[in-house]
């Protein structure tokens, strides 16, 4: 019996190493039809050389996470630099954006293998300070990305002007209902930058600007598609004249356009979104969604390495890049400059 | 002696006899979540109106169905963390099959439901054959489900475009006119079968034999081995339903969510008055307390309390629930 057991539970981590590479595969043949045919070929090229002994420069890139879409994108702009300036990199972050314990780990992991600069985008700059100064100590360059390290170490960083974005988004909210009536935001958490900057870039702008629209509710989804749903439909039952509605990133945006849609409220309220995915840009196509803000992640990515590569050669490096963002709707979803920056 | 006290004395005992003491325990819940209704309808005219009763509902059916699950491993004694993380690898399988490899779409649910049952068999096998402690065995399962559902999907959503019918299974409305959600009929159809296999059959009498004494159990020429792998089985079974319903729902297997999920379950379940030490639950109170924290949640987001605030009163809901079992059995 117990032998039997063990047959079994063998058979099923078989089974699933196969699935896992079935899995794989598609995920493989995605990245495929979104790089250019030229970078995989550098790609290939340069393992070769790698294989015949040449020392690549090494720079491991800690992000703030790597299950969401956005930061596969930040990866793949990174892998692109990297393809294109011949580097090594490696690409981690911890699973939830609460976890700064584990992304300290996974700092001083990558600090030990004695890289030779270190992309960061920080949870918590206050935590990562001793470890930063410890990489300046010993002459590393770090490049922040994505959210800004309040301290001089980093050598630039490479960003989004969220809470600029966010007061786009807004002056289009107002645009779109007539500068007046009551509105509603979904946002992922109230304790990040990038989340603390967008509710406030965008209640701000509607403050200064707007007098009679009213914000009547700000709740926090953690991001989480499902429970941004029920929130989002719960502020829709307490506030029924409810006139437009922002969600501020993939996973609150998601939530509201699924809210909307199970009230059966499609076209009578404006939907504001941020970042792309393949539900939100089909959101923007059919109408449900207004328009939103994209980042450009891939562009985040590849500045970070394109940073680090110059910081390592001693080229001037500008105190901060802005990777830049815009806002897509109906009518410029497939102009090639918004393309370039979606991702699905 | 004063022959009215008398007289009252030998009512109450009277009307005590026949209630058991878990039926108690699920009028006092029933009478909160009653209480409840009643107050957020009074505080807010936008509580108490169709949509947003469906509303509560809906988001009620993925953590109900989880907790339905749970109920019958916590009667054992047993517990499941598992349940959330297994419930996202069965949306990722589902979405493997149906969009991946191009089965038909009945067959498709069919097998992520399975799979769920089959993620239950192994936290059981562990359980019972490895005699790994509960909590050890399915936080292990945990994360070995939210590795796999990461690494299968390729850390990517996985969508059910093809197949429009598939997000029907939650969102369609079986009865033409009322828009009540399918999601909400299946939560309902998965509780009284809950229902009937905890208290109308063998595996039922089992479960509460497990929970109350399982040397006993086992002294009497039960295969307590066996059973209680049938047990963690079926509440994977469940786990599989909520796993299609929540990827119906969202239209896509979300690889990254379902974390937590597990924790929500298991207070629903204790809310309803089933006992962590095991031998004591019934399926209708794991209902009522599934549903008593949606409609606190509803609520409290109706009158607008800030979020963090909403976090604090559900853990005092917990807690006030629990004790309220813990005075009833002093007494008893």
């Amino acid at each position: 019996m117990r032998k039997f057991l063990m047959v079994l539970m063998m058979l099923f981590l078989a089974a699933t190493v196969l699935v896992a590479c079935g899995g794989e595969e598609e995920a493989g043949s995605d990245t495929d039809t979104s790089g250019s045919e030229d970078t995989s070929g550098e790609d290939t090229g340069g393992e070769e050389e790698a294989a015949s002994g040449d020392e690549k420069l090494y720079i491991p890139i800690i992000s703030k996470g790597f299950q969401h879409q956005f930061w596969q994108a930040v990866k793949a702009g990174a892998e692109q630099a990297a393809a294109e300036f011949d580097v090594e990199i490696t690409f981690e972050g911890p699973e939830t954006e609460a976890q700064v314990d584990k992304q300290m780990e996974m700092l001083t992991a990558a600090l030990d293998k004695n890289p030779d600069a270190i992309g960061f985008a920080a949870l918590d700059s206050q935590a990562a300070t001793p470890l930063l100064q410890q990489a300046d100590g010993d002459g590393i360059p770090i490049i922040a990305f994505d959210s800004g390290v309040d301290s001089d170490i980093p050598v630039t960083t490479a960003a989004t002007d969220n809470k600029a974005a966010a007061a786009l988004a807004a002056d289009k909210m107002a645009e779109l209902i007539g500068e007046e009536g009551k509105v509603a935001l979904i946002v992922h958490d109230q304790t990040s930058r990038t989340g603390i900057d967008r509710e406030t870039g965008f209640v701000e702008q509607i403050e200064a600007n707007y007098p009679n629209i009213e914000i009547v509710d700000v709740q926090y989804g953690a991001g989480d598609h499902l429970k941004s749903t029920d929130l989002a439909k719960a502020i829709l039952a307490a506030h029924p004249d409810l006139k437009g509605f922002f969600g501020a990133n993939e996973g609150s945006a998601i939530g509201v356009v699924n809210a909307v849609k199970e009230l059966g409220k499609d076209g009578e309220i404006v939907v504001i979104g941020y970042d792309s995915g393949m539900q939100q840009i089909e959101a923007v196509r059919s109408g449900v969604m207004a328009g939103a803000i994209t980042q450009n992640p891939i562009g985040i990515g590849y500045e970070t390495v394109k940073a680090a590569v110059d910081a390592i050669n001693g080229k001037e490096v500008p105190a901060s890049i802005d990777t830049g963002f815009m806002w897509y709707d109906n009518t410029n979803i497939d102009d090639e400059d918004i393309q370039a920056v979606l991702y699905e | 002696m004063n022959p009215e006290l008398d007289n009252t004395e030998a009512v109450k005992k009277k009307i005590r006899l026949p209630i058991r003491s878990g039926a108690l325990q699920q009028v006092l819940a029933f009478a909160s979540l009653i209480v409840l209704i009643l107050f957020f309808s009074l505080a807010s005219p936008n509580f108490f109106q169709f949509s947003n009763i469906v509303g509560i509902l809906l988001s009620t059916s993925v953590i109900g169905i989880l907790a339905l699950g749970v109920t019958f491993v916590i009667i054992t004694g047993g517990i499941d963390l598992s349940v959330g993380t297994a419930m996202t690898l069965c949306s990722v399988m589902t979405g493997v099959f149906i969009t991946f490899w191009g089965f038909p779409t009945p067959l498709g649910v069919v097998l992520g439901i399975l799979f769920g049952a089959f993620a239950g068999f192994l936290s059981g096998l562990a359980v019972a054959k490895m005699k790994i402690p509960p909590f050890i065995a399915t936080l292990a399962v945990m994360m070995i489900a939210k590795g796999l559902a990461l690494v299968i999907s390729g850390t990517k959503p996985i969508y059910f475009s093809d197949t429009p019918e598939f997000s029907q299974i939650a969102l369609g409305t079986i009865i033409p006119g009322l828009a009540i959600p399918n999601a909400v009929w299946i939560f309902l159809i998965m509780a009284i079968f809950g229902y009937i296999v905890l208290s109308k059959t063998v595996i039922g009498r089992y479960t509460f034999a497990l929970g109350s004494n399982e040397e006993a159990t086992r002294l009497s020429g039960v295969n307590v081995n066996r059973w209680k792998i049938i047990i963690y089985s079926i509440a994977g079974l469940f786990t599989g339903v909520a796993g299609v319903l929540m990827a119906s729902r969202l239209n896509s297997a979300q690889p990254a969510l379902g974390l937590g999920y597990e924790l929500e379950a298991i207070a629903a379940v204790v809310i309803g008055g089933t006992s962590l030490s095991g031998g004591k639950g019934t399926m209708i109170g794991t209902v009522i307390g599934a549903l008593i924290m949606s409609v606190l949640t509803n609520g409290l987001r109706i009158l607008s309390v800030p979020q963090e605030w909403q976090t604090v009163v559900v853990g005092i809901v917990i807690i006030l629930a629990v004790y309220a079992d813990i005075l009833r059995r002093q007494k008893a």
